[in-house]
């Protein structure tokens, strides 16, 4: 047997996953409808170096039928095991991931992950992008679900302008920093602050 | 008889009417839960022409746990059906299997376990036996 | 014109109140109990498991219930329940060739290696109503045993693939399509193909069966083999790194063999048709290896005669009993809506045609 026995990897999931991926679901759908604004969740205890806003994200949207992919230092013996268990996704290349987990730097170059196609856009991926800090000030968002005008601490700018020339194509993004996540989706405008 | 492996325990147990495992298994030791009984569903895979390229046939509900015994042993199952204390003593059976408990196990649970099971197929295949045709050819339609 | 109506919402109430009461029935007969559905109309169980494409004979049974005998509905609320479901994996493929057989026959080959094993059948029954069914309570007479064969029967068209007589059917190692989770696509493939038709609707099955049998499409079939009994299903479990068992199921198999002169591209040689059903269900399974065969004739070189049976897009858009009643019953529902633009639209029609066609009576009285 090699797999993993060791029960701290097998710990750190939701005891309640009705109740409490509900509630992250909600969460999540509400940081996507709402460009830019702060989301606080709880309930997932990955190992190192995910946050627990990363690991909710991943107990709530991942399962055996959405490939992830895990980018630079999350790509650890821990995480692949902490993901076999509480979601079951198979971990695959870039290319073919639904989602894909690093930080910003260790998840370029951006342009290998799926556009989705012209006839179903949805098949994309979603980049959980981890950040040491997160907070609503730095690059302006415009757009679906955004009154006048948002901020976002974004790691760079340009990416996400030729991310949003591409629509309805493209890739979203979930900022993950601590329990704190916040969201890019395809369709906002940013600009440099 | 020799200790079974975990694969044969877990399917054996997996297999197990929920009644019969509860009636070998009436108290419920000490655990803790990694993953709580949740029921859901795998997609069963058959085969073109039955050994070619795989399709998916439809889904079994299934319910599945993992726990933790206070000596720290994991167990998991995942046994067919939507039977949360099926799937919690199915669990507790691994967990208790990878003791020093093992063998009292072995003879107490799964040994009686296996014998309901294996009296039940070969009934039914008793059964299918007495259904099975004795022809004799009359006449083959070319010679007629 | 655009109507908005609110309100029914009593009568929605009271509707449902009767159903209830209708559904219970006489209240001096005794209700019907889930797990006596389960066991003693185990055939309708299997169907509704089958059409729902979720393998649960209580919950097939509860839905039989609920439904009052309608299978179709029965089989709408198996599907409303299964995507609340969350999906835990992938099984990997039942090997059916390891079935535990309650019943194994050949129409092709009288004495073939493990015999031809009748099994619970209606074949032979003379279609006679049994009113000794009627007095309940009736005691059964023992089912006879012989001695119990636990050895795998291999499958007929493993002999012929021997000989090279019949067509091989490689794994090809494709990852199959999955419709429940991607809307159907087309062409499909065969896996899709044989995904859609596992979970159609028995009745358009058949028919389209039987239509190949009378002409269109025809296909030569001949059921090589006809098998029905248990396989166990197998998980990989991710955080133990290796399969174990989690259950086993009840699946019905047929294989027809299928006379093949060749083709531009093919030798002659015997071709396959396959069907696999969820449970005991030996007339969908027979219909569906016919369909399945009919549907291969682009891969085999044949002609496309025009023959519903062959046309894939008719085929797998019309199967599903789910997406068919949705669509077809949801024209009762109101269509103030769209009728109201109707009505306002023919009236200024007919008015024009009248105009022109009849003079009006105050021209003519002039």
């Amino acid at each position: 047997m090699t797999a993993p026995q060791d029960a701290s990897v097998l710990s750190g999931g939701f005891v309640e996953p009705a109740v409490q991926s509900a509630h992250a679901f909600r969460a999540l759908l509400a940081a996507m409808a709402r460009p830019g604004t702060m989301q606080t969740v709880t309930g997932a205890q990955p190992p190192a170096p995910l946050s627990v806003a990363a690991g909710v994200a991943l107990l709530t949207l991942a399962d055996p039928t959405v490939p992830v992919h895990l980018a630079g230092a999350a790509d650890t013996e821990a995480v692949r095991a902490w993901i076999a268990f509480h979601c079951g996704a198979p971990l695959v290349a870039a290319e073919s991931a639904a989602i894909a987990l690093g930080t910003w730097d260790a998840l370029q170059p951006v342009s290998r992950f799926s556009m989705g196609l012209p006839d179903y856009p949805d098949r994309s991926a979603t980049l959980i992008v981890e950040l040491p800090a997160l907070t609503a000030s730095g690059a302006h968002l415009r757009g679906p679900g955004i009154r006048d005008r948002a901020e976002l601490s974004l790691p760079e700018t340009a990416a996400f302008i030729a991310n949003r020339a591409r629509f309805p194509l493209g890739f979203d993004c979930l900022f993950t920093s601590g329990s704190t996540l916040a969201a890019l989706p395809r369709s906002t405008i940013v600009e440099n602050a | 008889m020799s200790i079974m492996d975990r694969q044969n325990w877990m399917g054996l147990l997996a297999r197990a009417r929920p009644a019969d495992l509860a009636a070998l298994l009436p108290d419920l030791p000490q655990s803790q839960w990694l993953r709580p009984p949740e029921v859901g569903a795998v997609m069963v895979q058959g085969r073109t022409g039955g050994s070619g390229a795989p399709f998916h046939l439809g889904e079994i509900t299934v319910t599945r746990c993992s726990l933790q015994l206070t000596c720290g042993t994991v167990g998991h199952a995942h046994v067919q059906g939507r039977d949360r204390d099926h799937a919690h003593r199915a669990a507790l059976v691994d967990a208790l299997m990878q003791t020093g408990a093992a063998a009292d196990l072995q003879a107490r649970i799964l040994a009686p376990l296996a014998r309901i099971e294996t009296d039940a197929r070969a009934a039914r295949a008793g059964r299918a036996q007495a259904t099975k045709v004795d022809f004799f050819t009359l006449v083959r339609g070319e010679d007629a | 014109m655009y109507v908005a109506v609110k309100g029914g919402e009593r009568a929605i109430d009271n509707a449902h109140a009767w159903l209830a009461e209708d559904r219970r029935g006489d209240t001096t007969v005794a209700e019907l109990s889930v797990p006596q559905i389960r066991e003693q109309l185990a055939l309708a169980v299997n169907r509704v498991m089958a059409e729902g494409s979720l393998y649960d004979p209580d919950l097939a049974a509860l839905a039989i219930k609920q439904a009052r005998g309608d299978l179709i509905e029965a089989v709408f609320l198996i599907r409303a329940y299964r995507t609340t479901l969350p999906r835990f994996g992938t099984s990997i493929p039942v090997d059916t060739a390891r079935m535990r057989v309650d019943r194994r026959i050949s129409a092709t080959f009288k004495d073939l290696p493990g015999g031809q094993i009748l099994g619970p059948t209606f074949d032979y029954t003379h279609r006679l109503l049994d009113f000794k069914l009627a007095a309940e309570g009736a005691p059964l007479a023992p089912t006879p045993q012989a001695a119990p064969d636990m050895a795998p029967v291999p499958h007929v068209t493993a002999l012929l693939d021997r000989d090279e007589l019949i067509e091989a059917t490689p794994d090809t190692g494709e990852a199959p399509p999955d419709l429940t989770r991607q809307p159907l696509e087309l062409p499909a493939n065969r896996a899709l193909r044989l995904q859609a038709l596992a979970r159609a609707d028995e009745g358009f099955i058949l028919s389209l069966a039987y239509s190949t049998q009378r002409g269109y499409g025809r296909t030569h079939a001949f059921v090589g083999e006809l098998r029905i009994g248990a396989v166990a299903v197998e998980l990989e479990i991710p955080e133990l790194g290796f399969a174990i068992t989690i259950g086993e199921m009840t699946l019905t198999e047929c294989e027809t063999v299928n006379q093949f002169k060749g083709s531009r591209t093919e030798p002659p040689q015997f071709t396959r048709g396959y069907g696999l059903v969820l449970g005991q269900c030996e007339r969908k399974s027979i219909a569906m290896s016919l369909v399945d065969r009919a549907l291969r004739w682009k891969e085999l070189g044949e002609d496309f005669t025009g023959a519903p049976a062959q046309d894939e897009e008719f085929v797998l858009s019309h199967a599903d009993n789910v997406q068919a009643t949705g669509f077809l019953e949801h024209i009762k529902l109101p269509h103030y809506v769209d009728f109201q633009a109707e009505l306002e639209l023919v009236r200024r029609l007919r008015a024009e045609a009248l105009a022109q066609t009849q003079p009006s009576p105050r021209a003519a009285a002039e």
